[in-house]
Parts: C-alpha cells; structure tokens; sequence
C-alpha cells in the first residue's frame, strides 16, 4: 500500500516537474498534443481550442495541453500512431506543415492515413513581401524579374529548404510557367519574423511566410505585402492584393487544426467533429483569430479529410516536380 | 524625461504587494532552477507557464513572475558550476573555468557574493541599456546578415584555442567532436536527416543541456564509482560567509566591461547568453593577458563570465521585444508567453502596449533587485549544502538533472543519450581533453554551418561575400588576431595555465 503510494507520488512528481505539464489525470479529461514546444502555432491551437473547449461545455474537464517537440511532429505522430492509436480523449494540433512533412515523407516513413484528420478552424493566410524600399512594386513585377535571372531574388522564410514557406513561390512560379525552379534562391532562418530582418537589412529580396508574421512589421511600415495567397483578400487587409487577382492562380494557406488517433470509432470521431464546429462558432474564437491574424477556414469531419487527402497528393506529386522530393 | 514617466507607469503596474510576492517567489524558484544541472532558465520558463495559467494571472502577474524565474535562474546557474564543476545551464559553463578552482582553495563563499555582485552589474546594466537602446539596438539586427553571423561564430572560436587546456590540439578536438555532434539532426539549409540512422528522436538534434549534464554530472558520477568514493573531486574546503569587498573593487573595472560585451552579443539575435559569457572571459583573458592566471581561480575569471551572461540575458529580450526574433532559447520562451497572453511582440509593442513593455522591464528591475538581496544571504544556505556527503550529493544531484533532462522531451531516449554523454565525458577526462570546448561546438556550431551555407546560397558559393560588409571584416580581422595572437605570445610568455581539475 505505501508502496503503491510512495509510486504514486514519485510518478507524479515526475510528471508535474515536466516541462510538457503531463498529467494524466482521470480518464475523461481529454488531452491535447501540441508537437512543438509552448508558443508555436501547435501550441497555440491545443490551448485556445481546449480551453474553448471547456469554456463552452463541449468537453467536462479541462482538456490537458502536453508538449511534446521533436522532429517537426514527427516524433507526436510517432507516438500517436505506435503508443495511443486507440485513444478516443486523444487530440493532436496540425497544420500545413503537418500534411507539407508527411508529403514529403519527413516522419521517418510514416504516412497521413495512418491517423484521421478531424478538422481545420482557421488559416493564416501566405504572404510574400518585400522590405518598403524595395523596387519590386508587384507580383508580377517579381516573377519578371526571376524569369529573367533567377538568382537576383533571394527568398527568406521561416521553414527549412523544401518546407512550406519555400513552396510557396515556388508554387507562383510553377503557375507562371516558370520551370528552372532549382535556380531560385531561399534561405530557411529561425522563423518569419527572423526572415523579414533578413529582408529589410536587404540580405534577401522577399520574405514568404504567413500572415500573422508579418502584421507588427506591416503597421510599422518596414515592409510591404505585394501578395496574399488566399481566394479573396483578407478582411482586415483590404488593401492587400492577392495573387490570384495578380494573375497567379495559387492558394496557400497555413491552416489550424486537429487530427485524432485511426483507431477511434467513427462515432467518436463524428463528435470530435463536431465539437471542433462548436468551437468554430463561438465568439471566443472568434476573438482569438483575429488577434492573431487568421483568416476564418472551417472545415471539419469527412469533408476535411478528403481535403487532406487532396493536399497530401498535390504537395507529394509538386515536391517531386521540385525536385525536394526523390 | 519621457523614459522615466514610462518607468514610472511600468512600475505603477508592477510594484504592488501581489506582484512583489510573485517576484520573490519567482526569484527563489528561479535561483533553483538554475543551481539544479539539467534545469535550465528556458525550460524553468516553460515548465511555469502552464502554472501560471492554471494560476489564472493576469498578463503583468505572469510575465513579471516568469521575467523573475529567468533572471532567477541566470543567477542560479553560477552556483552548481562553483561549487560542483558542473554547470546548472549552458551559460554557466564558463563560470566552471575559474569559480570551481576558487571553491576548492576554500574560496566557494567569496566565489559565490562576487558572482552574485558581478550578475548584478550585468543585469542592471542590460536592463538599463534596455531603458535606453532598445528602439536604436532594434537596428543592428538589419546589419547582421549571413556572412557576419558567420565571422562572429568564427570569432568565438578561434579565441577558443587558448582555453581550458594547456594542450591547444586537445582543445581543438574537443571542440571537434562538439561540432561533429552539432551536425545531428534534420539539416535546415536542405531539409534532410543527417547522422540520425533514422530515429525521430534525431531530428531535432542534441539537446546542450543533454550533453552538459552527461559530460559534468553523469561524468563526475562515474569518477565516483570507479574510485569507490574517495576520488571524487567533489569536497571543496568550507569558509565563513562574508562579503569580498576587495574582490568586488578589483573586479569593477572587468564586470562593466564584461556587461558591455555581454550585451552587445545578447542584442544580436540567435547569439544568446552563452556567447556573451564566452566572449565576456576571453576579452578578459586576454587584457589580463597570461600573469592573469585565468584558468587558476582568480575574482576576475568568475566576475567576468557572470557579469556577461547575466548582461547577455538582458540585451537578449531587445530583439525579442523590438523585433519578435528572441536572441536566446529563454527569451523564446518568453516570447511564446507573450504570445499566449495575446502580446505580439515586434516593432510596435512599445507603441501599442507601453504598459506591458514597461511593466516588464519594471519588473526585470525589481527581480534584479530582489534577488541581489535573496542571493548574499542565500549563499550560506547553498555552501551548507557542500557539507553534505558526496555520497548523497553526487547521486541526487544526478537524479534531480535526469529528472530535468526527462523533462525535455518527456522521452527516455535522452536519458540513454545522457549516458551516453557521461561516458564520452569519462574517457574525455581520462585522456586530459577538456569538455567545455565540446559544448561550446556542440552550443555554436549549428549555428555557424547555418549562417555559412546561407551566404554560400546568396552568394552562388562565391566564398568572397563573406568579406563583403565592414563588419564581417572587423570581425574576421579580429578572429584571425585571436587565433594567431596566442601562438607567437606563448613564446613571450609562460604555458598558460591548466585547468586543474
């Protein structure tokens, strides 16, 4: 019995100690994984929409946030499918750089059917944007000048060579038929506010990264946003054109959401659906969006994972193009 | 005039009661945090975020708590690196250099209140400096592109071949093997695994803190055992508690040069504490010259360290305040409290938000404060502890850092790699090749080969853009001085010194 307890007080001595806040707790409370470590845009997903979650009674008990960092999410996804494949209290945080990784078979082999995608609530828009005193005036203006040589635009973004960020202009160029993509330069740097002090110091000629990256830099008038990369342009931004009014047909978003373990029923799964629409719906999240510069995008259940499904096979079959992906 | 009205309004928001409490809280957790190896100041943040959510702070509460835990836990570190030779946190390591050899002749007291004072300095400094520079500071990241990134790291470890050894060969493979482990890990300029044999738990690389508390802590627990107990280096000579007030005149001169450099290399983004404190000792190895004796124990060899790192900590929060780039692994994470209390910092937080900017910084003093007063008396509490055998010592404080290291990643593949490190560092001991440089390769070299790859991108490998700016020259100029220097001086003057260990 002491021994049991002594147990008892050492596992949870470890566990409150953790940087992750890991608590296990009782058996309803839900968990949500946040593959990165507190502050990312993972983290910030597992904690608003948990705590939403709770606020508006979806859920009975707080819902548990646990860190857990390692290899993009490779190492989340990882214990997801190996350790927790049947767990139904069981939420992880996603984005596009989750389906981006698993395109590119980044998690060490692992692929997206191997957990289901239960929704996105909310996208912040792709960016490209040049430092104010720049000569680029366009788009256009910029794929002129690449068409023309290739290496005097440099990009810096916040994503690794291949990543998301970097696909972005590849993916404009792609449209305007430029096809000698290798020769474009990009560096990948410590994030989107680190790529656009590469930029303004004029190290690089173009940043490309998100939106909510960019909002501070933009009202203080150090750079400028000569794209947005979404259908419509983005409330708030009005005067911010996008690219598919430029000319340039392409659509990227990084968006938010959650994706559960394969192994939970299709009830469970139905729920956490919808769930995820009440959260979507809320005031609260509406709130939180708009302080932190997303743009609405809900879709949840069966609708997002064929949107998934579709997303992984573009990326796959354009990485390929690329040559980032063998 | 301006600045000290929105002084007055920062510390009209931090100066209460409540608050008061909190920074007092914080600096105890934080000192502890930092003291205990394998916990250092970034996960001591990480770790209290969520409390102070579950607490249910206010944005002024929880940043002036958190602001109190990372300076709290930047004065901790200096004291398991004084008192054990074992760093509490990556900037503490340099502090091991000449703080543990002073606690061994019996100094551990006096090594202790002049690092305390020295942290003060640095801190006070930098929190000034902030006051002052942030909105001009702000500019100089614009300055630092890729090429002068890459001769600043060059820099710092060109000069590290005078260090910590009497063997410059012995250094320059240790440093080696720490850039050899800086290449695990998914590779940021091509997107690929590299040396990772296909584990997840590679990717992300070697955690610092992984390798410190297996080279020190797990290192010194083998020695242990191997000499049943008797040979452990552990068991400094205990003094009466008393303030130096010589050591600390003679060091004043070396503690505001030390916070001068120590807040310059904060100030650059990514740079971060552990360069101010390694360029902070270097600059005065080298004024002192070799009759400094750095190395042997000297006031000078812990005040300057001290006063840098703690200097670093400071002008770190410039860019992660002005610019949203934090300059340290802390300040990152106290970028993401920010973040989750709905603060985006960069260059209009001091517009949009003056009362949380100077709140902060309000609340950076008060810390600073508070814990100068908590750490001279705390200092008897924390000597008290050497008069524990090293029998119970040695394993706790290797439970407490393992504990820490689990805290990570939550995952036991650390603690292999921590096993791991403290056999690398048991063979590095028994064949006289000193560890600091390895942590030092492992702390800057990613790091360099990022900034080095990245010119060579924007420069289609022309290797001439990396002399491109007057910075960059400066900074090779003075990395090539610092390298060549040592070779035709020691001809002037003695060996220098080892690091008796």
């Amino acid at each position: 019995m002491t021994k049991t307890l002594l147990k008892a007080l050492m596992t949870s001595a470890v566990v409150a100690v953790s940087a992750s806040g890991v608590t296990t707790g009782a058996a309803s409370a839900a968990e949500c994984i946040a593959p990165a470590n507190p502050g990312g845009g993972w983290d910030f997903t597992c904690r608003q929409i948990g705590k939403i979650l709770f606020d508006i009674g979806a859920v009975d008990k707080p819902v548990q946030v646990t860190n857990m960092p390692g290899a993009g999410g490779g190492l989340a996804y990882n214990t997801v499918v190996a350790e927790r494949g049947d767990d139904a209290d069981l939420i992880v945080a996603a984005s596009s750089a989750t389906t981006t990784r698993l395109a590119q078979n980044a998690y060490a082999g692992m692929t997206a059917d191997q957990v289901r995608f239960v929704g996105a609530i909310g996208a912040d828009p792709g960016v490209i944007a040049v430092a104010a005193d720049s000569d680029i005036k366009d788009l256009g203006q910029m794929v002129e000048m690449i068409k023309a040589d290739p290496g005097s635009v440099a990009f810096a973004g916040g994503s690794a060579v291949g990543g998301f960020d970097h696909l972005k202009p590849l993916m404009i160029l792609k449209e305007a038929g430029f096809t000698d993509i290798t020769a474009v330069k990009y560096i990948g740097v410590d994030g989107g506010a680190d790529a656009i002090t590469q930029t303004v110091g004029g190290f690089t000629q173009a940043m490309t990264g998100d939106m909510s990256e960019v909002v501070s830099f933009l009202s203080n008038g150090d750079i400028r946003v000569i794209a947005v990369l979404t259908d419509e342009r983005v409330p708030g931004f009005e005067d911010i054109p996008t690219a598919k009014e430029q000319g340039f047909d392409v659509v990227a978003v990084n968006w938010r959401g959650l994706y559960v373990p394969k192994g939970i029923s299709d009830e469970r799964f139905e729920e956490w659906a919808g769930k995820l629409q009440q959260v979507a719906d809320s005031d609260a999240w509406a709130q939180a969006m708009k302080d932190n510069g997303l743009a609405p995008f809900t879709r949840v259940g069966g609708d997002f994972q064929s949107y998934v499904d579709g997303l992984v096979s573009d990326i796959n079959a354009m990485s390929k193009e690329l040559g980032v992906l063998q | 005039m301006e600045t000290l009205a929105n002084l007055a309004l920062g510390f009209s928001v931090a100066l209460s009661p409540y608050t008061l409490m909190l920074a007092v809280i914080g600096c105890f957790i934080g000192t502890i945090i930092g003291a205990l190896p394998g916990l250092g100041p970034s996960n001591g943040v990480a770790i209290l975020i969520p409390i102070s959510f579950a607490l249910g702070l206010d944005a002024t509460a929880a940043l002036v708590l958190m602001t109190a835990v990372y300076y709290g836990a930047m004065y901790g570190g200096r004291i398991s690196s004084i008192l054990l030779n074992i760093p509490g946190d990556e900037p503490a390591l340099m502090t091991t250099l000449d703080g543990y050899p002073m606690a061994k002749r019996g100094e551990a007291g006096n090594a202790l209140v002049l690092s305390g004072a020295a942290s003060f300095v640095g801190a006070f400094l930098a929190t000034i400096g902030l006051i002052l520079l942030a909105p001009v500071l702000a500019r100089v990241a614009f300055l630092f592109g890729p090429a002068e990134y890459f001769a600043l790291y060059l820099l710092a470890f060109c000069t590290l071949g005078g260090m910590a050894s009497n063997n410059q060969a012995k250094s320059a493979i240790a440093a080696c093997i720490g850039l050899g482990i800086a290449m695990i890990g998914v590779d940021s300029t091509s997107g690929l695994p590299r040396l990772t044999g296909g584990n997840l738990h590679l990717y992300d690389g070697v955690d610092f803190l992984v390798a410190i508390v297996g080279l020190f802590a797990i290192a010194e627990l083998f020695f242990f055992i191997e000499s049943h107990g008797k040979g452990s280096s552990i068991g400094v000579v205990l003094d009466k508690v008393k303030i130096p007030w010589t050591y600390i005149r003679q060091t004043i001169p070396t503690m505001l040069r030390a916070s001068g450099v120590g807040f310059v290399a904060g100030v650059l983004p990514g740079a971060g504490a552990s360069l101010g404190s390694f360029l902070a000792y270097m600059t005065e190895k080298s004024i002192a010259g070799e009759k400094g004796g750095f190395g042997t124990g000297v006031p000078k060899g812990v005040a300057a360290p001290e006063a840098g790192n703690n200097a670093a900590a400071g002008g770190a929060l410039v860019p992660m305040l002005t610019l949203g780039v934090p300059g340290s692994g802390t300040t990152a994470v106290l970028l993401a409290l920010l973040m989750t209390l709905n603060i985006t910092p960069g260059p209009t937080l001091f517009r949009d938000n003056p009362d949380v900017v100077w709140g902060l910084i309000a609340s950076l003093l008060i810390a600073n404060v508070v814990l100068l007063i908590m750490n001279v008396p705390m200092v008897k509490i924390f000597v008290k502890i050497l008069s524990v055998p090293a029998w119970i010592l040695l394993p706790g404080v290797t439970m407490v850092s393992t504990t820490g290291i689990f805290a990570l990643t939550g995952s036991y593949f650390d603690l292999l790699m921590l096993i791991g490190f403290g056999v690398l560092g048991y063979f590095l001991r028994k064949l006289d090749v000193p560890t600091v440089p390895v942590i030092l390769g492992i702390l800057l070299g990613g790091n360099m080969e990022d900034a080095l790859r990245r010119a060579m991108t924007l420069s289609d490998g022309d290797p001439s853009y990396l002399f491109s700016s007057p910075i960059a020259i400066g900074l090779w100029i003075a990395a090539i001085a610092g390298f060549v220097a040592p070779m035709f001086l020691r001809g002037i003057l003695k060996k220098p010194q080892a690091v008796s260990d």
